[in-house]
């Protein structure tokens, strides 16, 4: 019980629908309302979480995850006291910090130097702890020589980096860091994950949500799953990530066109809808680097359509082109299929196991008949996430360069002289 | 990894939630921890505010100096508006400056919780900072005009009375009462943005119901009580009282009384609806 920091029992949290309540209302709107005979009774209502208990042990790293929508972002801003639960009751001991947004409070017209003390005293520190921490915010941030310039003159770069030195170095006793190393380069990144580690090690608590399964798994010893607004699993970090990975908690990975979508041009082709499902066969946003994982196209053609192939490109977010394949790449397949009858198709690709790198891709679609006619096209159809716990090399914690990262077989022999 | 040697656990502040239910009294303890928030926030106002100006700073003298002599032509000159015996241009100006801060301060703090929304949705801090930080901005300008005020003293010749300890009184009865209804102002802000469109007319219409353009004596004698029900009334009469050396009406101090008393009225039902509604600004605004 001494060593006790979140106690969290029964927490939730509801939230009108709606225009009135979700947004601000004018009062017309609600004179609107009154003569309407619509009531706050009437508005639909949602829980964002609800029933949700857990405890933290001072000097715990805690990862959270879950789909966007599931109800993380809630919960830390019940624990970080930015909005109140309705229901439940949550016992902190100690600051709460958090990271929700860093640069909250930045003034574009301040320089760097102004909103280090403004940001910080938002933040909640005081004016001392700040000054006796400046040159180290500073260092951090590798922004010396603009720190009396206005931030607005700041590159995005620098700004962040400006803006996250300032909370690291908040000292609460929680630290609640929400997807802040989404953004910033791989250098910075690496500087951020580092900081993180040594407020665990020493001693306070972190709460850390994040879609990036590698650095959860690296920060984290444990993790909760929450999906829907409820806690769905706690479990030591490796097993929540497989679960999470795994059941589909991730979101999306489907792209359907309806018929308003599809250009006029297309005709007799008409897609339906992209889909990515992993080892399991449910259809993910992320899927892992070392199982297999399925990518299906499904269309339906009006006409029977002659020399017809139907394939993907994968592009990496930096628009690097890693394949492109086509369901009738093989000689025998297109002779068999010259002339495709119409109906209504899936084409279905096998992704292998071991063949990408961690990072998020871009499935582009492509239907054309070869030197004929190119029927519909689509660079961005579908975007994923792969995560490479698991993948070769993932022992040493550092980004791998490249869009592959295939498991090759290496062999060591000791040469005698 | 889990070394409890630095983090000492006696010293640490327990915080509860819970949902939030019903009326609750201001959190005196939870303002004084963030005190240097409110110095940092009315800083930034300070700073901010005149930033990309050509005429800076000069703005705080040349915005109640242009509508002196815009209200000495029209209203001194051509109407011939009563002034109490004082030359019209320091009559005006006397009342332009209580006013002015007055007017400003209520602006800038019914807008403040919707102006820094970002703010308030990703960060806790007590909110009653905000509109409290936008008040006391209003003072530095304040304090530059009437530099300005003290100047003309000089030229028209009027110099100050005994009663000029009542003055930082009267200011304060002034940011008291801005506060007040900027309090209320403010919250309802957050539910209803028609209150940025009503801002500028009720300033205007308070400006006429009180005496910043005539003097509180031309008020017919029956309709005083009704007239004191206005704070400002007493705040601007009782400024040219304390620095001007005007005569005051008889009943002027029961009027002050008044108004004092109506400002406290106002601002302790500001605090109140503003705890109340305090829990819903982070999901409405």
């Amino acid at each position: 019980m001494s060593d006790l920091a979140i106690r969290v029992e029964g927490i939730g949290k509801r939230y009108r629908l709606g225009a009135p309540v979700l947004r601000y209302q004018t009062l017309r709107d609600k004179l609107a309302d009154a003569f309407g005979g619509s009531s706050d009774t009437m508005q639909e209502t949602v829980w964002a979480l609800r029933d949700v208990s857990f405890e933290v042990r001072a000097g715990q790293v805690l990862g959270v995850i879950g789909r966007n929508g599931a109800g993380k972002s809630t919960l830390l801003k019940i624990l970080s006291r930015v909005t109140d639960p309705t229901e439940g009751f949550a016992e902190i001991h100690g600051r709460v910090g958090s990271l929700l947004e860093v640069g909250t409070g930045f003034h574009p017209e301040l320089t760097g130097r102004e909103n280090i003390f403004l940001n910080g005293a938002i933040l909640g520190m005081r004016r001392a702890e700040i000054a006796r921490k400046f040159d180290e915010i500073v260092a951090f941030s590798d922004v010396e020589k603009f720190i009396d310039t206005p931030v607005k003159r700041y590159s995005s770069g620098m700004y962040l980096r400006l803006a996250f030195a300032v909370a690291a170095h908040l000292e609460p006793e929680i630290l609640v860091v929400d997807e802040v190393l989404a953004v910033g380069d791989a250098e910075f990144q690496r500087k951020c994950l580092g900081k993180m580690s040594d407020v665990a090690s020493q001693g306070r608590t972190v709460l850390f949500v994040s879609h990036n399964m590698s650095a959860i798994l690296r920060l984290t010893e444990e993790a909760l799953v929450i999906d829907k607004g409820r806690l769905v699993l706690r479990a030591p970090t490796p097993q929540a990530v497989d679960v999470y990975l795994s059941n589909g908690y991730a979101q999306m990975g489907e792209r359907t066109w309806t018929a308003d979508e599809v250009p006029a041009s297309a005709a007799p082709f008409r897609p339906l809808a992209i889909r990515l499902r992993n080892a399991q066969g449910r259809v993910v946003d992320t899927i892992r680097s070392v199982e297999p994982a399925d990518v299906e196209i499904e269309y339906a053609l009006d006409a029977p359509v002659t020399g017809l192939r139907v394939g993907l490109y994968l592009m990496s977010t930096r628009g690097e082109a890693v394949f492109t394949t086509f369901d009738t790449d093989e000689p025998a397949l297109f002779e068999q299929l010259s002339v495709r009858p119409a109906g209504h198709y899936v084409s279905r690709c096998r992704l292998p196991a071991d063949l990408l790198n961690e990072g998020r891709f871009v499935l582009g679609v492509n239907a054309s008949s070869y030197r004929v006619r190119r029927y519909f096209q689509d660079e961005q159809a579908l975007t994923f996430s792969v995560d490479a716990a698991g993948a070769p090399g993932m022992q040493w914690p550092e980004p791998r360069l490249g869009a592959v990262r295939p498991r090759l077989d290496w062999s060591i022999e000791a040469v005698q002289e | 990894m889990k070394d409890p040697l630095t983090v000492t656990k006696a010293t640490l502040p327990v915080t509860y939630l819970r949902p939030a239910r019903g009326w609750m009294a201001v959190n005196l303890r939870d303002l004084w921890r963030y005190r240097e928030l409110i110095y940092f926030l009315t800083w930034r106002n300070l700073k901010v505010r005149y930033k990309q100006t050509l005429l800076g700073v000069s703005w705080a003298v040349l915005e109640p100096f242009l509508t002196m002599v815009v209200f000495t032509i029209f209203f001194g000159n051509l109407a011939r508006v009563s002034s109490d015996g004082l030359p019209y241009p320091i009559f005006s100006y006397a009342g332009l400056l209580p006013w002015g801060l007055f007017a400003k301060a209520l602006n800038d703090a019914s807008r403040s919780l919707v102006a820094n929304s970002h703010m308030i949705t990703k960060i806790y801090f007590p909110r009653l900072i905000l509109p409290l930080a936008s008040i006391l901005s209003g003072l530095v300008d304040f304090a530059i005009a009437f530099v300005v005020l003290l100047g003309m003293m000089v030229y028209y010749g009027v110099w100050p009375t005994a009663t000029v300890w009542a003055l930082p009184l009267l200011v304060l009865l002034a940011l008291v009462t801005a506060l007040g209804v900027g309090l209320w102002l403010s919250a309802l802000n957050v539910l209803y943005r028609d209150v940025g469109y009503v801002i500028p007319f009720l300033t205007q219409f308070w400006m006429f119901i009180s005496p910043v353009i005539y003097p509180a004596s031309s008020v017919g004698e029956r309709w005083r009580l009704i007239y004191a029900l206005n704070p400002m009334a007493g705040v601007v009469e009782g400024f040219r009282w304390a620095l001007l050396g005007v005569q005051p009406q008889a009943t002027f101090l029961p009027m002050l009384a008044l108004s004092a008393g109506i400002s406290l009225l106002i601002l302790i039902s500001g605090l109140f609806y503003f705890r109340r509604m305090e829990r819903l600004f982070a999901d409405m605004v």
